[in-house]
């Protein structure tokens, strides 16, 4: 509990609001890199997962989504530091291993409800889409992206929290980032800062859920909702 | 007119769905594709509209072979309506119905008008246009299906099993109206069923598949009662097929009746059609119920 209070207390603190080690600029920075890393967690995982689940005729096809599929889900298991250590020791530059591991962990959540989304429309639908005149590009944009879009939301939000929360460890390699508050914090074992900088991570994370629960309320048609 | 010529469909693994098929289907009117699941009749209906691209054989609409139009152009000009309505949960009753002239780039506006009028048209309140198909019940669910293969007019309609999967009451009533719709507009229409009574009641023309995709019979309802070709066509038919034919001859007698009164008046014809829909409605179920009724609509 003292911790808590501690870390309470360090927020009122008013060497905290400004300067290089501020809260505002090490928040700035987080959001940067979290927000790169989840730019491009979309531009890959997104278009991959959406087409990869609209082909689904043929061996051929199929078989290559199942290993995509397989492929993203064994990431999840990769441990993120370890990754983190050894893009550090393969690339010289600080940002980009600090990326890899944010990107290679988000991508999986994106593509594999993507994909899931997108597949498990009813082939009824896609047969009604098909005998109207919609080509393969109207059947994916108008049909199966919008029924799609409560699990691909999903994905996102899932992504952009595991994101925002592990964006932390950039610290560990000379970058900012809220996660200095906390790397910072234990070397010179100054714990108030440290919880502070935990607690700012978890607020954020939050945030994020929220702001996702928001664009599910806009974004998903109300036809789709259960409750309907 | 859509002319099948020597049509079969051989799947890769050897399956023959249509084997060898000629048939003339007549513009302006139903034909019925009736048989037993895995006939055949499916495949043929899906040949039209190129959902199915037939392995040997031409399909010509009006003369023109369909493999000189690309499918999803073939399609925005041919009306399809699926069982189970097929609509689209996430848009809502009017964006449904207004689906294919919004393919076609035609204004919004005059879509969603055209779209209001069909409602009415297949008798749907159209204070259901903004709600979404969840909401609907399956025989409001098929209506909207018909409103929507409607919308761009097309002068052909592709119907496959649309009534089977609601209850028997519901089936009768839309069965009665979508005889009546036909009547005003006249379509090509190629209507899928196993269901001998809806064929019989449904069709001008009836070709009748048995398994292995071979067609073994294509006459009129009237024709196909009175002398089966074979005896699968007299199997299908079934040991109620004199009651069937008894039916459909007070049904035509009832028709020739309903057309001489509405000759000398038109008001007093309307009246008998109206109180018959309500008897079929109610579902009394008795020949001579049933026929009046759908003399009434014709």
């Amino acid at each position: 509990m003292n911790a808590i209070l501690d870390a309470i207390r360090w927020f009122f603190h008013g060497q905290q609001w400004h300067g290089t080690d501020g809260i505002p600029h090490r928040l700035t920075e987080h959001l940067w890199y979290s927000g790169l890393a989840f730019a491009i967690t979309v531009l890959i995982a997104l278009p991959v997962g959406l087409l990869l689940g609209h082909v689904r005729r043929g061996r051929a096809a199929s078989f290559f989504g199942f290993s995509v599929i397989a492929s993203a889900n064994g990431a999840r298991a990769l441990p993120t530091l370890g990754l983190l250590i050894l893009a550090v020791l393969v690339t010289s530059s600080s940002l980009v291993p600090t990326l890899i591991p944010l990107i290679v962990l988000a991508i999986p959540p994106v593509l594999v409800n993507a994909y899931t989304g997108v597949q498990q429309v009813e082939p009824g639908l896609r047969d009604a889409a098909e005998g109207m005149g919609m080509t393969g590009t109207q059947v994916l944009w108008r049909v199966e992206a919008p029924m799609a879009l409560p699990l691909v939301l999903l994905g996102l939000r899932t992504a952009a929290i595991q994101i925002v929360s592990t964006a932390t460890i950039a610290a560990y390699v000379g970058l900012g980032g809220l996660g200095r508050f906390i790397v910072d914090g234990l070397k010179r074992q100054e714990y108030s800062s440290t919880a502070g900088g935990a607690l700012l991570v978890i607020l954020l994370a939050f945030l994020i859920q929220f702001v996702f629960a928001l664009l599910r309320r806009v974004a998903v048609s109300p036809g789709l909702r259960r409750t309907s | 007119m859509i002319t099948f010529t020597g049509v079969t469909k051989r799947y890769p693994d050897g399956t023959v769905a249509v084997h060898d098929l000629d048939l003339e289907i007549p513009a302006g009117r139903i034909t019925v594709l009736v048989g037993p699941s895995g006939c055949g009749k499916t495949t043929t209906l899906r040949m039209v509209n190129r959902m199915i691209d037939p392995t040997t054989g031409t399909i010509t609409v009006d003369g023109r072979d369909i493999r000189q139009v690309d499918p999803p152009t073939l399609r925005r000009g041919i009306g399809y309506v699926i069982q189970q309505g097929g609509l689209f949960p996430h848009r809502t009753i009017i964006d449904n119905i207004a689906t294919v002239p919004y393919l076609l780039h035609q204004d919004k506006k005059q879509a969603r008008a055209r779209a209001l009028e069909l409602m009415e048209r297949v008798g749907l309140d159209t204070g259901l246009a903004k709600r979404y198909p969840a909401q609907l019940s399956g025989g409001q669910q098929q209506r909207v299906g018909v409103a929507r293969a409607l919308a761009a007019d097309p002068p052909i309609m592709l119907m496959d099993e649309p009534f089977s999967a609601v209850d028997p009451i519901v089936r009768t009533q839309l069965q009665d109206e979508f005889l009546r719709l036909q009547n005003d507009l006249e379509k090509t229409i190629v209507f899928v069923t196993h269901d001998i009574d809806e064929a019989v009641k449904l069709g001008h023309r009836i070709a009748v598949f048995q398994v292995g995709g071979v067609l073994a019979q294509y006459a009129t309802p009237e024709e196909l009662l009175a002398e089966p070709a074979n005896d699968f066509v007299r199997d299908f038919l079934g040991g109620e097929r004199g009651i069937r034919r008894l039916r459909f001859v007070q049904q035509l007698d009832a028709e020739a009746a309903a057309e001489a009164e509405s000759a000398t008046g038109a008001e007093s014809a309307t009246g008998t059609g109206t109180a018959a829909g309500a008897e079929s409605a109610t579902g009394t179920g008795s020949a001579q119920g049933g026929g009046a009724a759908a003399a009434g609509e014709r």
